[in-house]
């Protein structure tokens, strides 16, 4: 018996041994680890997301390359969980000449990687979470958090609510109720909001709700208490659902909740089932079809590669936040090729300056056929997020709608500040002097 | 006043739903002695099960229930021959272990079979305020929440029936005083615990039903584990009134505490306040407050 | 055969109350220390270090930290990440707060603190028994993580809520790469385990486990058992604090406070157990194990080919099912494992 597990111990020794050596990939690609989570708490997220980001990665393969460049990916676990995530990391950094980039898509396990990137050369991604304040690249040069951050959304939250109501300062005196995940993630947005409370003039309740929020009454009952004009859903996971449920229990209108976008996917929706009619949230993609979706249907699906199991999932928030995060990759690889040389496999380093040199406007989101799905993007060491756009959408029972017609950006002048203060602060801690780093 | 009787009464209500959790854990503790972690996992799994035929395979709920019942039946068995038989008389903390590898199999299993998607479960049980209640008093008060205290009185006459008419309770019941003293007259202790598996597999279905309805079926099902948690200790880990007691108390108690209390500290105390007033009424009665005497000898 | 005691004679107190009595023990184990301070810094990739020794160190002494409370004092805790939340930032407050701290005192003083906590949420166990006080640990789990995100002082009201490890410098020698990094947490490890094996082959240790045996026999025959409770609480959040801390200061370098959350408290627990309850060795063997465990797994399952969402459920799966398997084949965990292992070894080659 014992005899009998030694051998087997043995064997899959001798495979993962193999593994190791046969799963290298050709050093004539540009290789991309995929830090996902496909299983536990999050993984209906991650599957979307990291499914959306392969199938376009499928899709650049599918049309040649990044001139004439294939794309390679491994895709490691991490349950969402800090300590694997940084294992993952680490053993996918040095793999296929070189990780290009990562998106770990958990706050977690980016932090456990912030301070290896510099070293590594490895610059990362923060697609809509994490430090707000590393969009400043002279102190966070290896960090990205591309298109918007916590503290712009906050913003255009409070811009959206008050172009609600005609005007911001017709906000003044009205009651608006944060209602957070009780976390460092839910208290990211405090200094935005409390600015606005002050200037603005309204009256701004927080309401905690623990993790993992699967039961709300006691919150909702404060709420119902406080009569609130609107209430701003910091939410994650499950707490969500639970969030429009009870709001409906309560007697909330759905209409004047406002979600975050981490609060605005079908899997926040579907489970609340006819409680979500009308709930509105926050986003960085425009709801809808573009060109390039019916296009990963097409080369992508049609070929049977497609990385997600439900093709009804095709082009849903996630999958959708997926897509624009690799067509970002790729543009920053793209930029990083014109800049140091054409079909030729790229550095971190190099894409790195890739990154902090995009420029996507509307005539490169035509070519992309993506025309709107995100907002223009044009990053500079100042700014790694190169927009801090976003826009409100709704859930009409089926499928999210979006409100906005165009692009809400709150106050940046006040969000770029409180990013230099704060960023200022964790240089002085680190001991790092701010500066641009050459390209 | 009528504010705090509504909180009163939402917590209450919440209290059933934590109780129906804490059964589970409560029937296979006293029949095993068994600290029963997998119970959250065998929630999520059943009401996973349940959705995913009727999805999956166009099944009508009233079909879907039965299967994913005999599916819970046969898992209890299954670990009863598996995981359990070959460590009777072990530590409690190795079976506790075992317990927990079990609900790391139980949540890959079922999201390998039915993927990672959120679903929704509509048992067609309106989740909004009765409308009666709210003319005459003002107050809010979900019909679904009084339909699941209902369902889990009758679970728990149902199962103290059990306990104490039939003559399996009677085995049980000599089974959870005395392991070696019930072998010896000639019980048969791993059908007992078979049994009792296949229960707790039945009470983890309908708590996963009633809590999948309510918040989607989804892997943060196997979280309403930690509510019940409270419920357990401060109800005894032997006793079934003691679930339905101490779900009531923990439920109304830490709604009171986060809305009267909690706006003073910051908020967001129901996480830890349940535990910390289980730990304060433990100071007084270790065993919970209708747990077995311990009483220890030399 | 080559594992033989015989001709080696006890003839001093002292050989005779030696850590390790049998000389081919000795040696084996200078042979290990001498590979983990030597060899390896030479031989092994950052890889290694970052992403598997220096994670298996600070499990280890976390481990060792639970293993003296439950494996020693028959405590069950399930609020281990709590006191390791404790010992991270206080050491980080220690450090950011007086000037010209030296890091091995912040270490310490994060470490006392956590044993202060200790002592605080280990009160209860002198009524509260069994599982009953196992579920009321995760009150101190809770609370801790809500205090450290509630109060923004802990975290010098950084708006995103998480600290900053500072770097670390002894003596004026900066420890950066991933070598020197775990040269330093192996070194520390390697003095808390020394420390550790002498407490519980002390009246200390006898005592712990007079109280695990039988709490209300220890009393009679005269130990104290609040005492001794308490102690192995505070002993226990000493070392869980210390871990904590290095696990910030040269695992992730930013935590936020729910990076100590419930989950790292059962990681923690898997390895005592699955290592071997009352057993300094056993820690090691524990980390080792649920450390390497999924990487092993997840290594394996890619070269089957199959997608991404099937293989890591059945990596899950396979780390359950391993876990009972485990427990079956040795309920007293891989320690007693490698016990039986070194009897048969005394024996071998002629076991009759």
């Amino acid at each position: 018996m014992k005899l009998k597990f030694a051998k087997a111990m043995i064997v899959s020794a001798v495979a993962a041994a193999t593994a190791l050596t046969g799963a290298l990939a050709s050093a004539q690609e540009q290789f991309i680890p995929i830090l996902s989570y496909r299983v536990g708490l999050y993984a209906s997220g991650g599957s979307g997301f990291f499914g959306g980001a392969i199938d376009y990665f499928n899709l650049v393969n599918a049309n040649g390359g990044i001139n004439g460049v294939k794309i390679s990916w491994e895709e490691c676990e991490t349950e969402y969980n800090a300590t694997r995530g940084v294992e993952c990391y680490e053993r996918l950094k040095k793999k296929g000449g070189g990780a290009s980039l990562v998106e770990p898509l958990g706050t977690g396990i980016a932090y456990g990687i912030l301070d290896r990137l510099p070293t590594d050369k490895v610059p990362m991604t923060t697609l809509g979470y994490g430090r707000s304040d590393a969009a400043n690249g002279q102190v966070f040069p290896y960090v990205f958090p591309l298109i918007t951050s916590y503290w712009n959304q906050a913003a255009g939250m409070i811009k959206y609510l008050g172009d609600k109501e005609g005007g911001i300062e017709k906000l003044k005196g009205k009651k608006i109720v944060h209602l957070y995940h009780d976390s460092a993630y839910g208290k990211e947005p405090f200094p935005v909001l409390e600015a606005y409370e002050k200037s603005i003039g309204f009256q701004l309740i927080k309401i905690p709700v623990p993790h993992p929020g699967t039961e709300q009454n006691s919150q909702w009952l404060q709420i119902r208490q406080a009569n609130p004009d609107y209430v701003i859903l910091w939410g994650w996971g499950v707490m969500n659902a639970v969030a429009i449920k009870t709001a409906a229990r309560v007697g909330f209108p759905r209409e004047k909740m406002l979600g975050v976008w981490w609060a605005g996917s079908e899997e926040d929706t579907i489970p609340a089932g006819d409680a979500a009619k009308g709930y509105t949230t926050m986003t960085f993609n425009t709801p809808g079809n573009y060109p390039v979706i019916d296009e990963i249907r097409k080369k992508v699906y049609g070929a049977g590669k497609g990385n997600l199991s439900d093709k009804d999932r095709i082009g849903s928030v996630y999958h959708m936040r997926g897509v624009t995060a690799a067509m970002l990759w790729i543009e920053g690889i793209r930029n990083a090729q014109n800049k140091y040389g054409k079909g030729k496999v790229m550095t971190g380093e190099q894409i790195r300056w890739g990154l902090e040199n995009i420029n996507v406007d509307e005539k490169r989101q035509r070519e992309l056929g993506a025309l709107n799905m995100f907002p223009t993007i044009k990053t500079s060491c100042q700014d790694h997020e190169g927009s801090g756009a976003v826009k409100v959408q709704v859930w009409d029972g089926k499928a999210w709608k979006a409100v906005t017609p165009n692009w809400v950006t709150g106050d940046r002048a006040m969000v770029q500040k409180m990013v230099a203060e704060s960023s200022a602060k964790y240089a002085a801690e680190k001991k790092i002097t701010p500066a641009c780093l050459p390209g | 006043m009528q504010f705090f009787f509504e909180v009163l009464i939402a917590g209450l209500l919440s209290g059933v739903m934590y109780a129906l959790v804490a059964l589970g854990f409560v029937l296979i503790f006293k029949a095993s002695g068994v600290f029963n972690f997998a119970q959250g996992a065998m929630v999520f799994f059943a009401a996973l099960t349940t959705v995913g035929l009727k999805e999956e395979f166009g099944l009508s709920l009233w079909l879907a229930i039965p299967i994913t019942m005999v599916v819970m039946v046969l898992l209890g068995i299954a670990t009863e021959r598996i995981v359990l038989r070959p460590l009777v008389n072990q530590h409690d903390i190795t079976l506790f272990m075992a317990t927990i590898g079990l609900t790391f199999f139980l949540e890959g299993l079922a999201q390998l079979i039915w993927g990672s998607n959120v679903r929704r479960l509509d048992l067609g049980i309106q989740d909004v305020p009765i409308e009666f209640v709210m003319d005459k008093t003002g107050m809010l008060i979900s019909q679904f929440d009084v339909i699941a205290a209902i369902i889990c009185a009758i679970l728990v006459a149902a199962l103290a029936i059990l306990f104490n008419k039939t003559k399996v309770g009677r085995a049980l019941r000599a089974v959870a005083d005395d392991h070696q003293a019930a072998l010896s007259v000639g019980i048969p202790l791993q059908h007992v615990w078979a049994i009792v598996w296949a229960v707790a597999g039945f009470v983890a279905l309908v708590a996963g039903l009633l809590w999948g309805s309510r918040n989607g079926v989804q892997f943060a099902l196997t979280f309403v584990a930690l509510k019940a948690l409270p419920v357990l200790i401060l109800g005894g880990f032997t006793s079934v009134p003691g679930a339905i007691v101490g779900g009531l108390i923990i439920g109304a108690s830490e709604k009171l505490a986060e809305v009267y209390i909690g706006p003073y500290v910051g908020g967001g105390i129901e996480g830890w306040f349940p535990y910390v007033l289980a730990l304060v009424f433990l100071l007084v009665r270790p065993e919970g407050l209708f747990g077995e005497k311990i009483i220890r000898r030399i | 055969m080559i594992y033989r005691e015989a001709g080696q004679y006890k003839t001093t107190y002292d050989t005779d109350t030696q850590i390790f009595p049998i000389a081919q023990d000795r040696y084996a184990m200078l042979a290990i220390l001498l590979i983990a301070f030597i060899v390896i810094p030479f031989v092994a990739t950052p890889y290694i270090f970052s992403a598997i020794l220096i994670p298996f160190l600070i499990f280890s002494l976390a481990a060792l930290g639970l293993n003296i409370l439950t494996g020693y004092a028959g405590q069950i805790s399930l609020g281990t990440a709590a006191f390791m939340a404790v010992g991270a930032f206080a050491s980080y407050n220690f450090m950011l707060r007086v000037p010209g701290m030296p890091i091995l005192l912040a270490f310490i003083l994060g470490g006392i603190c956590a044993a202060m906590v200790g002592i605080a949420f280990g009160l209860p166990s002198l009524r509260i028994r069994g599982f009953y006080l196992a579920a009321s640990t995760l009150a101190t789990q809770f609370f801790v993580v809500w205090c450290l995100t509630k109060v923004p002082w802990f975290t010098n009201n950084s708006a995103s809520g998480v600290i900053t490890a500072q770097q670390i410098e002894i003596l004026g020698f900066k420890f950066d790469s991933p070598q020197e990094k775990y040269l330093l947490v192996l070194g520390i490890v390697c003095v808390l385990a020394l420390l550790a094996k002498n407490m519980v082959r002390s009246t200390v240790g006898r005592s712990w486990m007079a109280v695990r045996d039988m709490d209300v026999a220890a009393e009679v025959i005269g130990f104290r058992v609040m005492k001794t409770k308490l102690t192995a609480f505070a002993v226990s959040s000493f070392y869980c604090g210390i871990a904590g801390a290095l696990f910030a200061y040269c695992y992730v370098g930013t935590v936020e406070p729910e990076a100590y959350n419930l989950d790292l408290s059962f990681r923690i627990l898997f390895m005592v157990i699955i290592g071997g309850l009352g057993s300094i060795l056993g820690s090691f063997f524990g980390a080792a194990f649920i450390v390497l465990l999924p990487i092993v797994l997840s290594m394996i399952v890619h070269v089957t080919g199959l997608p991404n969402s099937v293989t890591s459920n059945v990596e899950l799966m396979v780390f359950g099912g391993l876990i009972i398997f485990f427990l079956i084949v040795e309920p007293h965990g891989l320690a007693r494992l490698w016990q039986i292992g070194k009897e048969k070894l005394r024996l071998w080659p002629f076991p009759h």
